[in-house]
């Protein structure tokens, strides 16, 4: 390995963190944070986007205030997870990958949330709701 | 045989916020003990234990020690890998928000053995709230004078269950995409940094407190000839009492779904999560060992109303989503096989749809890049081995209900999982 490219590496080192502080609170990271990001790192932009756009919570898409993430991996699935995104629908009129009018939330699926002995389960930001029913995904939405 | 609890013996009988209450129950006694110890011989008690890796690979951990212990770098690094995201795995958040100090302690020993300064905790970013736990534990740990040899550092991930896999995981922390990288190099020759790396899982690295506190010999007694120890299940799906549980290495399947986590109709189970193996209800005497079945510890339950290719699908869809696409293998053939699973849950099978998704598997087991792409065809296999029927069942009844139809073909929705 060479002087430069060693040098290259370390300058990326902590990327990752760097990006979510960009990002701030559920936001996403538009191109103009992304630019800032590449310029104070020294690193070209498409790197920060191919860096950005590779993990699932480093949103280079908007997303609304507070980001419901439905768990839809086979445990929760045999929980009918599929009644919670529905039901979860109904109530904000969005689908997977929308925003609704108010910005206040956009709605996702997950892979497994690790909360599998709760199925089913969802999160809303980095807080972990488990056990869902109709009522509790109604009453959870409400707090927000 | 009921439960025996090594790794989980001070969850929930400590404060997970109070270092005083895990010294009080004997903390850190092995710490001071290997520090007597050279590293040579920490490793070689480790290895003399049979203590293998808990994420689900199975390797010799102290065999693993032995290799960066002998490498050559300017520095080494340890990393415990916290990024449980195999499907129906929450053992390790059980861990963590039980007993964060009986890893550190973990943690401390492996760095002294293999000579690492500096650590890392790969934490998923699901388990974002175990974070200010993790670095208060730490904080305490080092107040306390026991952590003056080497610094560690919660890092957390973005969302990505490739990061997992030991070489995604180093580039993720080196600030890259999280893809895999070709093996050779391993990581305890060139790693993070391209310097010598540990990365062990959480449990394997709670285990290893208790073998240096009661020796090889107590940790080898326990288990099957190739699987020492205990081992921490998370048990899911169908059954009463959903949960983790610990048992000796090699205790039955039926031991732990029936007895413990209370099933009472099984069709199926998978054991090793999302690319873990599919087996029927007969084969529940099975023991859970490396030589069996093992995986990370991911037992997930289906009774008799389940759907097997529904289930299967949804693992691969799953599998779909997380491939890393760096090789084509496993970046294509996730997408062709999950087209024709989706085909047959909404029952337009066609003739040789089961010949082709083996043949797909087969073709993605050996030329896949990483355990991901190779293990993917494990549960699609094990379900066409042992659920032949229902793939056939399907197909026949697609074909007649096309005839009935006058040919033409049901709709067959995108995006179903």
């Amino acid at each position: 390995m060479t002087k430069e490219t060693n040098l290259a590496k370390k300058t990326r080192a902590g990327l990752l963190p760097r990006l979510k502080e960009a990002a701030g609170k559920n936001a996403h990271l538009s191109k103009t944070v992304m630019t800032e990001v590449a310029n104070k790192n020294d690193l070209p932009l498409n790197e920060v986007y191919a860096v950005s756009s590779f993990y699932a919570y480093l949103p280079v898409k908007s997303v609304g205030k507070n980001v419901i993430r439905v768990c839809e991996a086979l445990p929760c699935d045999l929980k009918d997870a599929g009644a919670v995104i529905d039901y979860v629908k109904e109530l904000l009129g969005i689908t997977p990958g929308e925003i609704t009018a108010d910005a206040k939330f956009s709605l996702e699926v997950a892979g497994c949330i690790g909360a599998c002995d709760e199925a089913p389960a969802m999160m809303i930001n980095d807080k972990l709701y488990g056990k869902l029913t109709k009522d509790k995904i109604a009453a959870i939405l409400k707090t927000y | 045989m009921a439960e025996k609890r090594i790794v989980l013996s001070n969850c929930s009988a400590i404060d997970p916020e109070d270092i005083e209450t895990y010294l009080a129950r004997g903390g850190f006694k092995a710490l001071e003990k290997a520090r007597s110890m050279k590293p040579k011989a920490i490793v070689e008690e480790i290895k003399q234990s049979g203590l293998t890796g808990r994420g689900g690979a199975g390797f010799n951990a102290g065999l693993k020690w032995e290799l960066a212990l002998k490498a050559k770098g300017k520095t080494k690094y340890l990393i415990c890998n916290a990024d449980e995201g195999e499907v129906g795995t929450f053992k390790d958040k059980y861990i963590l928000s039980g007993d964060p100090f009986g890893l550190i302690e973990g943690m401390a020993i492996a760095g002294l053995a293999i000579g690492a300064i500096r650590a890392y905790i790969y934490l998923r970013w699901e388990y974002h709230f175990l974070m200010d736990l993790l670095r208060q534990a730490i904080a305490q740990v080092k107040t306390r004078g026991f952590l003056t040899h080497m610094d560690i550092e919660v890092f957390e991930g973005a969302g990505a269950y490739i990061c997992g896999e030991e070489s995604a995981l180093m580039n993720s922390i080196e600030g890259e995409r999280g893809e895999s990288r070709y093996k050779p190099p391993y990581p305890p020759q060139r790693g993070l940094w391209d310097m010598p790396t540990i990365i062990n899982n959480v449990e394997t690295l709670m285990n290893v407190p208790h073998i240096i506190n009661n020796g090889a010999a107590w940790f080898s007694a326990m288990g099957t000839a190739k699987s020492k120890g205990t081992k921490v299940f998370s048990v899911s799906g169908d059954v009463k009492r959903p949960g983790v549980y610990e048992l000796e290495m090699g205790s039955s399947l039926k031991e732990l779904v029936v007895n413990l986590a209370g099933a009472d109709d099984i069709k199926a189970i998978q054991v090793g999560g999302s690319t873990g193996s599919i087996m029927p209800a007969r084969m529940i005497d099975l023991p859970l060992a490396h030589e069996s079945y093992l995986g990370s510890g991911a037992i997930v339950v289906l009774n008799s109303s389940r759907d097997i290719i529904k289930a299967v699908y949804n693992n691969m869809h799953f599998l779909n989503d997380e491939s890393c696409g760096k090789c084509t293998p496993c970046r294509d053939g996730t997408e062709v096989i999950i087209e024709i699973l989706g085909r047959l849950v909404q029952g337009e099978g066609m003739e040789g749809d089961i010949e082709a998704l083996e043949d797909l598997a087969q073709t993605m087991a050996v030329a896949s890049l990483c355990g991901l792409g190779q293990a993917a065809a494990v549960p699609l296999l094990d379900s066409v081995k042992y659920f032949r029927d229902e793939y056939t069942d399907r197909i026949e009844q697609s074909t007649f209900l096309r005839s009935y139809l006058g040919g033409k073909s049901i709709e067959v929705k995108e995006g179903l999982r």
